[in-house]
């Protein structure tokens, strides 16, 4: 049977600003690995919400989370930091760079800040990461001198830097053309396949869902099948 | 924590906000420089002063007080010992001004390991004639060797060799001051009235400038048996005893210490010049206190930089922050970054304040009463460039610390949320 990674037992979260409402109430979902999962449902529904939670940058909720068996909801900040940088690659839907550094290395800094390879090492790997997503040529520009599409891909290279246990991406296709849509989606395939990564991918495109392992419909806070 | 690439990702952040940091940086150098420059010049001046005045006072001087007797007589009555009495008009005694026993005191101190020398001296106050003018005032007797070696006399010399005193007898060096008034030379004759009434001529070998103006107005230079056959003393006969101790400090413990070992009056440098201590504290305070004022000002320009930083830099402390950095990390990013810009103006601002200083340096400050100084005088101390480092990275990382506690504190969630 294959690995449980990410766990979720009974998670409530609510809002309290301008008036109390649950956002989230009695979720419970389970990944395994080599799955590849998508959240749906209307916006507002509370779908970013959840994924912030799940990716241990969101702390004030109810209930367990578990990754990879480990309980997280009493973690601290570093720990819970360091869980991040190892076991979680996020992707967003505006692709998030450090306008500061070039492509390669904005792909090499989750490795650096783990410092479980040399330096030298880091670069490769990042460099046989561009490679596989077909961007070496651009791995000395800088995020402004990239397009949406690229710019995306360099986001999924730098979540796949530490081998996370879990891909999570928040709309990661959202703001791409068809063309470049269909280029994520078979990256994202083929990490599966080769592998054997578990992603969690929250998507307004039903072209997008229908091509996943499985589809997590939301509603009003509530997973509804 | 991984160190380096704290720093790196904080070096970048610089270098994307080069010009800003720069300015911030330069308030640093120019708050470093200004307090380098003014302490090194006020302590000079310090120096300078301390140098005018307490080189050419004895750190402790011994000496009869004119002063009434401790203990009244009727002390000794066995009847009032131990009542209160009030006596009126009480009259100092007249014990004179010499130190009685002056060889062997002397002898005493020159073997004591705490005291470089003694210098043992004869005041004797007159009256200079000229014309029917008659001017009050004091010539001292010195033992011209050991004057040299304690207070160098020689340096206030301005005509003249202070060891003609001793090779012709009768000779005096009179205050530059007084040499103007009478319109005399080196080589004249004046006229002396002792306070007993004798009548004396002395021959002038060189003119003396102190400084101050109402000493070289009335004091004169001669030797010891010149001075004591003025009074009509014998050789033995001595009014002050100078002491010069290898740690100035201890002055008032020794001074008290000898009063009581001779039974004398003794006077410590402290004590007797306690004005120009106060003198030099206030320069001190002043030249702290610009310098601290200049780097709270510098430490606000660095606050101001940091704070619009994380403002635009929003977007890559969530990055940070969602690809596996704390808040920890994060508030460290921003003091290095605040560290880089303080310690980087402030060695600027070592190198600025050594070179002002130097400057200041040069510049020719002659006054007649400083014969020996022909510039400004700067005192240089590796303590103050110390202390100037020390403060620059103290202030940046006060300056630093509230921005990056606010930076640590960013919730990545509400800045990805709002795109
Ligand atoms: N910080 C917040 N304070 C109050 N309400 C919020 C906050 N963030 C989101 N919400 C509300 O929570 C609900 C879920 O939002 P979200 O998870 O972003 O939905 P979506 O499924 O479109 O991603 C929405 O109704 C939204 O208005
Ligand atoms: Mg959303």
């Amino acid at each position: 049977m294959a690995n449980t990674v990410l766990q979720t037992k009974n998670i409530n979260k609510y809002f309290y600003d301008p008036v109390k409402f649950k956002v989230l109430s009695d979720i419970n979902m389970s990944i395994n690995e080599g799955e590849f999962v998508s959240i749906v449902g209307k916006s507002g529904c509370g779908k970013s919400t959840l994924l912030y939670i799940l990716s241990t940058m969101d702390t004030d909720y109810e209930g367990e989370l578990l990754i990879n068996g480990d309980d997280l909801s009493k973690k601290t900040d570093s720990n819970l930091a360091k869980i991040r940088n190892q076991h979680i690659g996020f992707v967003f839907q505006f692709h998030y760079l450090l306008s500061e550094y070039n492509v390669v290395r904005n792909v090499m800094i989750p490795a650096i800040k783990l410092a479980k390879y040399s330096l030298k090492e880091i670069e490769h790997r990042a460099m046989e990461q561009l490679r596989k997503l077909d961007m070496t040529d651009q791995a000395l520009k800088f995020p402004n001198q990239l397009s949406g599409g690229q710019k995306q891909r360099v986001a999924i290279a730098r979540a796949l830097i530490n081998d996370p246990l879990i891909i999570m991406g928040d709309e990661p296709t959202g703001n791409l053309d068809k063309k470049n849509s269909d280029l994520v989606f078979d990256i994202f395939n083929n990490l599966v396949k080769e592998r054997n990564q578990a992603l969690l991918i929250v998507t307004h495109d039903p072209d997008f869902a229908v091509r996943t392992h499985r589809t997590i419909e939301m509603a009003d806070g509530k997973i509804i099948s | 924590m991984n160190l380096k690439l704290i720093i790196d990702i904080a070096f970048n952040l610089i270098k994307a906000r080069l010009k800003q940091s720069i300015v911030a940086a330069v308030g640093v150098t120019f708050g470093i420089a200004m307090f380098i420059t003014l302490v090194s010049f006020m302590n000079g001046l310090n120096n300078l002063l301390d140098g005018l005045m307490l080189n050419r006072t004895p750190h402790v001087r011994l000496y009869n007080e004119i002063k009434p007797t401790k203990e009244q007589p009727v002390i000794l009555s066995k009847k009032f010992r131990n009542t209160t009495n009030f006596i009126n008009s009480i009259k100092p005694k007249d014990r004179g001004q010499e130190i009685y026993n002056s060889k062997s005191i002397i002898n005493a101190l020159k073997q004591d390991s705490r005291i470089i020398d003694v210098a043992p001296k004869v005041s004797v106050p007159v009256f200079y004639n000229t014309g029917n003018i008659e001017i009050t005032g004091l010539i001292n007797g010195i033992d011209v060797p050991a004057e040299e070696h304690l207070f160098k006399v020689s340096d206030y010399i301005i005509e003249g060799n202070v060891f003609d005193l001793n090779n012709e007898g009768n000779t005096i060096i009179i205050g530059k001051g007084l040499s103007e008034k009478m319109m005399v030379i080196v080589g004249d004759i004046i006229k002396i009235t002792t306070l007993k009434g004798g009548l004396v001529n002395l021959k002038i070998v060189g003119i003396s400038q102190i400084g101050i103006a109402e000493i070289d107005n009335t004091m004169s230079y001669t030797s010891l048996e010149t001075a004591q056959m003025l009074l009509g003393e014998s050789a033995g006969y001595i009014t002050d005893i100078q002491v010069k101790l290898t740690d100035m400090a201890l002055a008032p413990a020794l001074a008290k210490e000898f009063g009581n070992k001779f039974n004398i009056d003794a006077i410590d440098a402290q004590t007797a010049n306690s004005q120009f201590e106060t003198g030099s504290k206030v320069r001190t305070i002043i030249s702290y206190a610009v310098g601290i004022t200049l780097l709270i000002v510098a430490g606000f320009g660095i606050y101001n930089i940091l704070n619009m930083m994380i403002y635009e830099k929003m977007d890559s402390i969530a990055i940070l922050k969602a690809t596996g950095f704390s808040g920890n990390d994060v508030k460290w990013i921003f003091i290095s970054l605040s560290l880089i810009i303080g310690v980087t103006g402030g060695l600027f601002g070592l190198l600025f304040g050594f070179a002002f200083s130097h400057a200041i340096e040069l510049i020719p400050f002659e006054t007649a009463s400083l014969p020996t100084i022909k510039t400004y005088p700067i005192d240089y101390k590796v303590a103050y460039y110390t202390i100037g480092i020390i403060f620059a990275v103290c202030t940046t990382t006060i300056a630093g610390l509230f921005p990056a506690l606010k930076a640590s504190k960013i919730d990545p969630v509400e800045i990805i949320r709002g795109k």
